[in-house]
């Protein structure tokens, strides 16, 4: 759905068309603008920024010194989010795929359907570090605690009910005469679902993957508290550059722009998938 | 062999997809929500890497009842959650309804309103955070080279829970805008080419014809926004950690706190207990407002 071609609803004109470009322009603005201050920032050397210069010679010290400086853990950091996301990614989509397919496939009864689904709601809507205190306990009975497998399970489990509902809605757009006919012709349901439902239901996976890809990127009350020094992603790391003694204002800007790369790598790839699975189910 | 065990996956295959999601849920879920019932009225200690569980109820609703801190947390997260709601669906409907009706930069908003519900709220802390900076932030650059006064943004009791309710608006009225864009995207355009015709004007068209159509999915950006609202925790960590004093101390913060830097893992316990159920709560009494306002 490209925007420009449907301009369905009735433009303004005149002075209110003016008044509202004005208004667009703004929004953009006031988006885009402190990303633009920070991608300044994160190229000024500490004088710079402290005296407020507008005008400085732009250096990349501070990204090589988050990256590569010896006080730095941050590559680490990066490698373990980096693992934590790949892996949990992959097993949501495993996992997320083949409840929803089940669900909206076969005949559950109806008490299943809701109690599943209801419990994902209320799941996804508690504040998850209600959950933090028994899951630190309980990896902390299994000696599980501070480590990355322990963290790849919670995100699986945070990410596995957007992942269900996505997957269902993607699954609920294949014509229902497409199973009928695979029914008819006696297609095993192993192969209908591998050979038909899924690559039909790919640009689902593709919004789901990218989705739970950056939530776990992005997760940060989770890892704080249950990953150390040698397990901790890259948003425990930033929290920890803001809480220095001395805060070292120009790293601390570098290593929030490295934290925003995924996501605008994966937008730049998947725009429309991701609208489409943020707005999803939400509007319908 | 194979040809039967394929034939027996094929069989079973209904059950055992939607098997390993019930596994998470009831190993992840589930399992550490009755775990909290159970450590709502226990003391637990590590010691030599072993949980030592004591049943102390009556000390952790003691807790709860000498809570300082709890009143004010209540209290923050309750205007924060209704002010940032608040204008983040106001200030989104106002664009979603503008945006629908430029002919051109549709795409463009759009990819700049996605931008800030990717990007890690933690990186949106340290951004925000920087630029609060009393010294050398932004605002208070453009406040002196104006002549005016700086403000002391995060660390004045009376303006910090306002700054913080300043980035969860930048934050989430994209997501607000998308979700009322697609739902006015939606609305039959010769609905609003009739209105025109009998004479409507611009700003009547929004309030009799668009406004009224939008409601089921106002209802669902308000609710989501709500709820996602009251679980806000990264940021305000990043920004203020709750301060000045308990200025922006919000409920998640507090419970962090008392789970993680307290260490009264029962006591945090029983606090979780009661935010589960005041969800559970507004998830009920929303439903109906939601169902009601559907209908209307």
């Amino acid at each position: 759905m490209s925007a420009g071609a449907t301009s369905s609803i009735l433009p303004l004109a005149g002075r209110e068309r003016a008044v509202g470009y004005l208004v667009l322009a703004l929004a953009i603005f006031c988006v885009l603008g402190p990303f633009a201050w920070i991608m300044l920032t994160s190229l000024k050397q500490q004088i710079a920024i402290h005296t407020g210069a507008w005008s400085f010679a732009p250096s990349w010290l501070n990204y090589t010194e988050v990256l590569f400086g010896r006080r730095s853990d941050f590559a680490g950091n990066v490698a373990n989010s980096l693992i934590v996301a790949a892996v949990s990614t992959l097993l949501v989509l495993i996992v997320g795929t083949l409840a929803a397919y089940s669900l909206y496939r076969f005949r559950w009864a109806r008490w299943v359907v809701t109690a599943f689904l209801g419990w994902t709601l209320l799941f996804h809507m508690i504040p998850v570090l209600t959950l933090v205190g028994p899951w630190y306990v309980a990896f902390r009975e299994l000696g599980w605690y501070d480590t990355l497998s322990a963290l790849v399970l919670t995100h699986v489990t945070l990410n596995l009910p957007i992942t269900v509902w996505l997957m269902m809605a993607f699954f609920r757009e294949i014509p229902p005469e497409l199973n009928e006919a695979a029914q008819v012709d006696g297609c095993p349901p192993l192969r209908a679902f591998w050979s038909i439902a899924l690559p039909l239901a790919a640009p689902g996976l593709i919004a789901a993957g990218i989705l739970a890809f950056i939530f776990s990127w992005n997760e940060f009350s989770i890892a704080l508290n249950l990953t150390s020094r040698d397990t901790a992603t890259v948003p425990v790391a930033i929290a920890r550059f803001a809480q220095q003694y001395e805060v070292q204002h120009g790293q601390m800007a570098a290593a929030a722009v490295i934290a925003t790369v995924p996501a605008l790598l994966l937008m730049a790839l998947g725009q429309r998938f991701i609208v489409r699975g943020l707005t999803m189910g939400s509007v319908k | 062999m194979i040809a039967s065990f394929a034939a027996a996956l094929n069989r079973s295959f209904r059950h055992w997809s939607l098997l390993p999601a019930v596994v998470v849920f009831v190993a992840l879920t589930v399992y550490p929500m009755v775990n909290l019932l159970r450590m709502s009225v226990s003391t637990i200690e590590f010691a030599e890497g072993r949980a030592h569980w004591s049943f102390t109820p009556a000390r952790n609703v003691a807790l709860l009842a000498s809570d300082a801190v709890l009143p004010a947390a209540v209290i923050n997260t309750a205007l924060f959650v209704v002010a940032a709601v608040a204008i983040e669906v106001f200030l989104g409907l106002l664009l979603a309804l503008l945006v629908a009706r430029l002919e051109r930069g549709k795409g463009l908003v759009r990819t700049a309103m996605i931008l800030p519900i990717l990007v890690p709220p933690v990186a949106i802390g340290s951004m925000w955070k920087l630029m609060y900076n009393y010294d050398f932030g932004v605002f208070n650059q453009t406040l002196v080279a104006l002549g005016a006064a700086p403000v002391n943004w995060l660390g004045s009791t009376s303006i910090a829970l306002a700054s913080v309710v300043a980035v969860d608006i930048w934050h989430w009225v994209p997501f607000v805008f998308l979700i009322l864009f697609a739902a006015v995207e939606g609305i039959p355009p010769d609905v609003i080419e009739a209105a025109r015709i009998d004479g409507a004007s611009t700003v009547q068209i929004a309030r009799r014809v668009m406004i009224p159509l939008l409601k089921p999915a106002l209802a669902v950006a308000l609710i989501f926004r709500g709820i996602l609202a009251f679980k806000t925790f990264d940021e305000v960590y990043l920004l203020t950690s709750g301060g000045p004093g308990t200025a922006t101390e919000l409920v998640s913060l507090h419970l962090y706190r008392v789970y993680f830097e307290q260490n009264l893992l029962g006591y945090g316990a029983l606090l979780s207990l009661a935010l589960i159920a005041m969800i559970v709560a507004a998830l009920l009494v929303s439903r109906r407002a939601l169902r009601g306002m559907s209908r209307a």
